[in-house]
């Protein structure tokens, strides 16, 4: 296992936000995780990446507690992509990729460090951006500028905060198979907390669904992206229809609200 | 990808392209920090000419020249030496000092409007003074107590502002608004002590807060340069650190800066440096917010660029403003705050119209 998620729990001031939270993730694995507003998919990124310090439970990457890493060293590791930039001073698309480099250099870059932010500037096809300010580019754009910058850190694994939800649907595509490829062709592993149920089924290789800090289903997407687990979940009465053996989830309507167990 | 379809040459010609353009950025940035210097060795050149002494400039410079080897003689040598000089070289001091803080504080806030006045460092300074001018009293006692005073006081809000982030996360939301409640309440305690003073008092005050380079001298410039000495290396050392954090928190964290503790190390680095220079020259506005980002436009966001760069083009903007101070009502001496902030606000403003989009 490349990534050990174990009994992990966080609070935000006493109201608890991840609740006994176990994960596990293989190498060369997209990992899905779905769930409606306030179920904690980012909160559990963020407490992968620790940005956020969970009170409770282990983390581990390659057997090896993150608590014990230096910040340096897990940025090494492990590398995250943001939903939008909050970049306010200028910075060039160059500049931005070559932040990923910090983990790695001191005061000055080396033509080394160039080289790589050249790399996946052309492995992402933004080298047409390069000088170009990172905030006039579109959000597709900017969400592959955001991958060259995670590239760059050479992490082993890949944490995606929501990357399709300011996107319309050829940039969905576009961003999502990229990220696919290069799972593929870097070996790295990838967990990204993602809204839309249909890319999730259709780029997963496993989904976690969560509810109210709990997993509430962890399996292939066929096995997840159930009727009955949206509806318990989202409350949502759904269709599931089979796309290339993939579920194709269309959603019908809002499910009365009560005695639903899947919001206690 | 695409890109993989695409032959090897044409990949080659392309990263050469972009390297080109990557070093022609950063000869650009080099090139305005140079630009910066000369201008301020032409304008100290020309201010030292400046004043009821008439001394031609090649005159000043050998003048300059000599002085490092004996010392000063003849009239104009006294002149040039022992008040011209000074005065030149704490306004550069203070340029640079006063432009430095205000970049690194905009940079750890990301706040465009963060400034040594905005987070409430003069105010801070201008209380320790009143203080010192009108009771008389303050922690340090003797020639130094208005110096003293002020340099005290303008520390307090920094450590008010840090000691808060032990109960509230050191976001850059908190430590502004905390830095707004003390300018507020240094305004007022100000006020409030003015109120019920003598009124040559505050007069005095008044002139101390406006800021002047008038008081500058030899003693003056030694604990100045020291503190720009061991300041601003430390800063520059945190620039990469600082540009990092501009790309907002949780990046910053998930690429291995430790925000909190760089933000507070940079924001006591950035107040000592501004509280040095202020207790020397009183409250010269203005030269910490403008000269940051007119620099930004010019040369983009890079800290480590733009600390040296903005730092040169706030002495030469504070020079630039000290001379017309000199002279626009000669023989009577403005005092550089008013001119600065004269300068400065249509100036802004113009920047602000002329921009493209809603940052630089």
């Amino acid at each position: 296992m490349k990534l050990k998620v174990k009994e992990v729990e966080f609070s935000y001031a006493s109201v608890p936000v991840l609740k006994d939270v176990c994960i596990e993730l293989a190498e060369s694995e997209m990992l899905g995780v779905v769930g409606p507003n306030g179920a904690g998919k980012s909160t559990l990124i963020r407490c992968i990446d620790q940005i956020l310090v969970p009170q409770k439970g282990n983390i581990l990457l390659d057997n090896r507690d993150i608590k014990e890493m230096r910040l340096m060293e897990l940025a090494k590791k492990v590398g995250y992509i943001p939903q939008s930039t909050s970049q306010i001073f200028p910075a060039t698309v160059f500049d931005t990729v070559l932040m990923g480099r910090r983990p790695h250099l001191g005061w000055r870059s080396s033509e080394k460090d160039t080289g790589k932010v050249l790399e996946m500037l052309q492995l992402l096809n933004i080298e047409e951006f390069a000088m170009r300010d990172i905030n006039e580019l579109s959000g597709g754009q900017q969400q592959k500028v955001f991958i060259a910058r995670a590239l760059t850190q050479e992490p082993d694994v890949l944490l995606l905060d929501e990357p399709t939800s300011n996107l319309d649907i050829r940039h969905q595509l576009e961003v999502m198979d990229i990220k696919k490829n290069i799972v593929r062709e870097k070996e790295l592993s990838a967990i990204m907390a993602i809204h839309d149920l249909n890319l999730a089924s259709r780029y997963a290789d496993r989904i976690i669904m969560m509810n109210s800090g709990e997993i509430f289903s962890a399996g292939d997407p066929v096995s997840v992206l159930t009727p009955d687990n949206i509806k318990r979940v989202y409350g949502v009465e759904a269709e599931v229809n089979n796309n290339n053996g993939k579920p194709y989830i269309v959603p019908i309507r809002p499910v009365r609200q009560n005695g639903n167990d899947g919001r206690s | 990808m695409t890109s993989s379809t695409e032959t090897i040459s044409g990949i080659g010609t392309e990263r050469a392209e972009i390297k080109a353009q990557y070093k022609k950025f950063i000869g650009r940035k080099i090139l305005f920090i140079i630009s910066s210097l000369i201008l301020i060795f032409i304008i100290a050149g020309v201010a030292a000419t400046l004043g009821s002494y008439p001394i031609t400039v090649t005159e000043v410079y050998s003048i300059i020249f000599h002085g490092l080897f004996q010392n000063a003689g003849t009239n104009k040598e006294i002149a040039v030496w022992n008040l011209r000089l000074p005065r030149i070289l704490m306004g550069i001091s203070a340029g640079v000092g006063l432009a430095i803080a205000g970049t690194m504080m905009q940079g750890i806030l990301r706040n465009p409007l963060a400034s040594p006045f905005t987070l409430g460092i003069a105010s801070g300074a201008g209380f320790g003074a009143a203080l010192a001018i009108i009771l008389g009293a303050g922690v340090v006692a003797g020639e130094y107590l208005i110096i003293g005073n002020a340099f005290i006081f303008a520390l307090i809000p920094t450590f008010v502002i840090i000691g808060l982030t032990r109960y509230k996360r050191a976001t850059p939301e908190t430590m502004i608004l905390a830095g707004i409640a003390m300018l507020y309440i240094f305004s007022a305690a100000t006020t409030l002590i003015q109120y019920f003073a003598e009124p040559e008092a505050v007069k005095a005050v008044v002139f101390w807060m406006v800021g002047s380079l008038g008081k500058a001298s030899w003693d003056a410039i030694l604990p100045v340069s020291i503190v720009l000495a061991v300041c601003v290396p430390l800063l520059m050392w945190k620039s990469w650190d600082v540009n990092v954090m501009g790309a907002g928190d949780e990046t910053a964290k998930s690429l291995g800066v430790n925000i909190e503790r760089t933000r507070i190390t940079v924001m006591i680095i950035a107040s000592l440096l501004a509280a040095a220079i202020i207790s020397f020259t009183g409250a010269i506005g203005f030269i910490g917010l403008v000269a940051p980002h007119m620099c930004r436009m010019v040369i983009g966001g890079d800290n480590r660029f733009l600390i040296p760069a903005s730092g040169l083009f706030g002495a030469a903007l504070l020079l630039v403003a000290d001379t017309i101070a000199r002279t626009i009502i000669a023989p009577v001496i403005l005092p550089v705050g008013v001119i600065t902030a004269f300068m400065g606000g249509p100036l802004f403003l113009y920047l602000i119209m002329r921009r493209r989009r809603e940052y630089w």
